[in-house]
């Protein structure tokens, strides 16, 4: 057992209670033992003066390239990258090349991922064999063997009545079902969303109502299966009414939203600058703040990376044949930091995004600094300015749009189960 | 100098006055491109390379022409898409291309951006835009200009109208640039299938109307239906297409009595024009634009290549007589 160690003089980050208060917290046998107790004897004490201390970031929807795509990310890297970037808990997607849609494959990944990683890695099984969107997975054995949630990461499942199958078989078992809500049809080939900046640059374009579109097919089945759905990013305002109205009506139903479509609109993509594109596509500028205004008030509750690796190769082509995708488990939490600094939201608001409410939806302990809790923290300076060289992040892939970028926020120490994988 | 580019990629990033030095140099071209002797030599010695991944028979011999007449040593490689992958074909040639010291790189991609991507990865050597994707057309709305202008007397205070698959079409982009800095009236008229999302905030008049969009119009602009939009839903059907949206004697009858018709080529005609009227000297300027093409094109090359050759003496200067520049390159 490694010995307790004493956190003194930081702003202790607290989403459960929504409380930011400098404090003491003691941790010991893994877990968080005592918030402002006494130093115990032969506790190491860290000095947390200036720094915050946090629950560790929960980072929900991670594509790790194993297997299949190794050269992309390996589990060793993406554990390597989220432990410098103070993410303690990695939820991955499902989309590997074979997909994560049997039992025995979920054990292989589960068993490699806990060797290779030094930050706990969590997997989310495909929703349908193959991600193909035909036939359900087998959900009962995939939950047993340790699937946190469903999903067929970023594909849509176009034909209704499997979806509404799939809904209505992962309700029997209380399963969570992660939907990708953006009309495949419209999605088809586009690489920007529809509007001025897009048509004068000539990219195949896809109207951002296809996100609100698909929203509201899923929540009309989720409405009449009763099963639990998570829709992985919200991103545009025309989907946050259907959202809220499915609250309003008793359901089981949550979102998240990227990091990337918090911080970056449309325009970024600037003289076709292929780190930006993602799926989905950039947004306004007027979905962003309205983005924004749905964490801060709870209407989307989770903020995550979307880490999706891609190599020079898949991204040194032409913008509409480039990759979509970013990494992100390194820059997630500086890049949240800009909503904090631009007054969007405190410090226990962003983390509950962060790490609170994905640990709770996908039934993680965590997530929070009461005694008991695992003991899955980062300590950070929220000011320490730097600006981002993509070739210094740790995942194998460089892919990021924040290249060259100021931000602020430094993580002086990641720990996970009480025991530094970063710092110290 | 007034045109100061380094390449020609856009209209969107030339100044007015960039854009009038290139015209105004044309039509010098012009009339020597009508002598029996068409040669001049400001190009001699320099290489021209034409790059075309999209295949094309009027762009890829306009630019040889220019070329060749400029006195420049011309090469054109026909790039096949299918036979190897896209992008390595792209990043890949461009490496190799630069191992050769082109002076001058022509290219034409089917992805929107491609050429600004090349541009970026050659070294020293002026990179022509002949087409991208659904981006940009340069040199076909700097011809357009041309023809315009010796038509019409000027090229600012018209109303153009632009009919047709503007959705897919980089020359209704490259043309919207050009038209909006010159300060003209722009109409685009289109199907709301083929009219691009975001249009009405170019500054443009939009309109799915013909008869609209042609009153009174000094220049009817009518773009190619490409072959792939005819069946995927985009029309009902051809037939349709010309009633509502083909240009005919009977809807340019709408437009002003002296109204001039082009098109970018090549034609499809009972499409998107009637033949007749295609051919019609009195209004028709299709074939004008082919000959300014060639003119505009020299022009170009010759404006970049003053450009180049003025960069690289500046460079070999700043080698040898490093005290004579301060350390941002500016002459002490």
């Amino acid at each position: 057992m490694t010995a307790a160690l004493h956190v003194e003089g930081a702003r202790l980050i607290d989403p459960a209670t929504g409380t930011e208060v400098e404090g003491t917290l003691t941790l010991d046998g893994g877990v968080i033992a005592a918030r402002d107790g006494a130093l115990p004897r032969g506790a190491r004490v860290i000095d947390g003066r200036g720094l915050c201390l946090a629950p560790g970031i929960v980072d929900w929807g991670v594509k790790i390239g194993e297997p299949g795509e190794r050269h992309r990310e390996s589990f060793r890297s993406a554990g390597l990258a989220a432990a410098a970037g103070g993410v303690t808990t990695i939820v991955a997607r499902a989309d590997t090349d074979p997909a994560i849609d049997t039992p025995e494959m979920l054990e292989f990944v589960t068993r490699r991922a806990a060797q290779a990683a030094p930050v706990r890695i969590r997997h989310m099984a495909a929703l349908t064999k193959g991600r193909a969107g035909r036939e359900m997975t087998e959900i009962g054995f995939l939950r047993d063997a340790g699937a946190v949630a469903f999903s067929d990461g970023f594909h849509t499942v176009e034909d209704s009545r499997v979806m509404a199958r799939t809904l209505a078989y992962a309700r029997s078992l209380d399963a969570l079902v992660v939907g990708h809500p953006q009309d495949p049809w419209l999605s088809r080939g586009a690489a920007a969303t529809a509007g001025k900046f897009a048509a004068l640059k000539g990219l195949p374009q896809v109207p951002a109502l296809a996100e609100a579109i698909a929203l509201d097919r899923d929540l009309a089945l989720v409405g009449m299966t009763g099963a639990r759905y998570h829709a992985d990013q919200i991103t545009t305002a025309a989907a946050l009414p259907a959202l809220a109205r499915a609250r309003a009506s008793g359901m089981d139903v949550t979102a998240g939203v990227s990091v990337h479509h918090l911080t970056l609109n449309e325009f970024d993509v600037g003289d076709y600058r292929t780190f930006f594109r993602l799926t989905p596509p950039l947004r306004s500028e007027d979905d962003r703040l309205a983005l924004v205004e749905a964490v801060a008030t709870g209407a989307v509750e989770v903020i995550g990376s979307f880490h999706t690796p891609a190599d020079e190769e898949d991204k040194r082509l032409p913008f509409e044949e480039a990759a979509p995708g970013a990494v992100g488990l390194q820059t997630l939490l500086p890049a949240a930091l800009r909503l904090v600094h631009a007054g969007a939201l405190t410090l226990p608001q962003l983390f509950a995004a962060l790490s609170l409410t994905p640990a709770r939806r996908l039934g993680l302990s965590g997530g929070t600094l009461v005694p008991g809790a695992p003991a899955d923290l980062v300590l950070f300076d929220p000011d320490a300015p730097f600006v981002l060289d993509r070739f210094a992040l740790l995942s194998k892939s460089k892919n990021t749009p924040f290249d060259g970028a100021r931000m602020q926020g430094r993580v002086a120490m990641t720990l996970v189960g009480g025991v530094p994988v970063h710092g110290g | 100098m007034t045109f100061r580019a380094r390449h020609l990629l856009g209209i969107e990033q030339l100044a007015p006055e960039e854009i009038r030095a290139v015209l105004d140099l044309a039509e010098r071209y012009v009339a020597l491109n009508r002598r029996t002797v068409k040669q001049a030599d400001v190009l001699s010695g320099m290489t021209q390379i034409n790059l075309f991944f999209e295949a094309s028979t009027r762009t890829q011999a306009s630019f040889e022409l220019a070329g060749k007449r400029l006195g420049a040593d011309v090469m054109t490689m026909g790039v096949s898409q299918s036979s190897v992958k896209k992008g390595e074909t792209l990043i890949d040639t461009a490496m190799t291309l630069n191992a050769m010291h082109p002076d001058l790189l022509v290219v034409r991609h089917g992805a929107s951006g491609a050429v600004s991507l090349l541009a970026q990865k050659l070294g020293d050597c002026a990179v022509l835009n002949a087409g991208d994707g659904r981006h940009e057309h340069p040199t076909q709305a700097l011809l357009d200009a041309l023809t315009i202008r010796r038509a019409k007397g000027r090229i600012q205070r018209l109303t153009v109208a632009i009919c047709g698959d503007i959705a897919h079409s980089r020359v209704a982009r490259s043309n919207i640039w050009l038209l909006g800095k010159m300060e003209n009236r722009i109409r685009l008229v289109a199907p709301p299938t083929l009219m691009p999302a975001g249009a009405a905030d170019w500054g443009c008049e939009v309109t799915h109307d013909m008869a609209e969009g042609l009153a009174d119009a000094d220049v009817v602009m009518m773009l190619r239906l490409q072959k792939e939009r005819m069946d995927g839903g985009f029309v009902p059907s051809l037939r349709e297409y010309y009633h509502r949206y083909g240009l005919d004697a009977d809807k340019l009858r709408l437009a002003k009595p002296d109204a001039i018709v082009m098109h970018p080529g090549p034609m499809n005609r009972g499409v998107e024009i009637d033949g007749t009227l295609a051919d019609d000297i009195n209004r028709s300027v299709i074939q004008d634009q082919v000959e300014m093409g060639v003119a505009v094109r020299m022009a170009c090359m010759d404006l970049l290549a003053r450009n180049l050759r003025a960069e690289r003496g500046r460079r070999a200067l700043a080698e040898t007589e490093p005290d004579l520049f301060d350390r941002a390159g500016r002459t002490a």
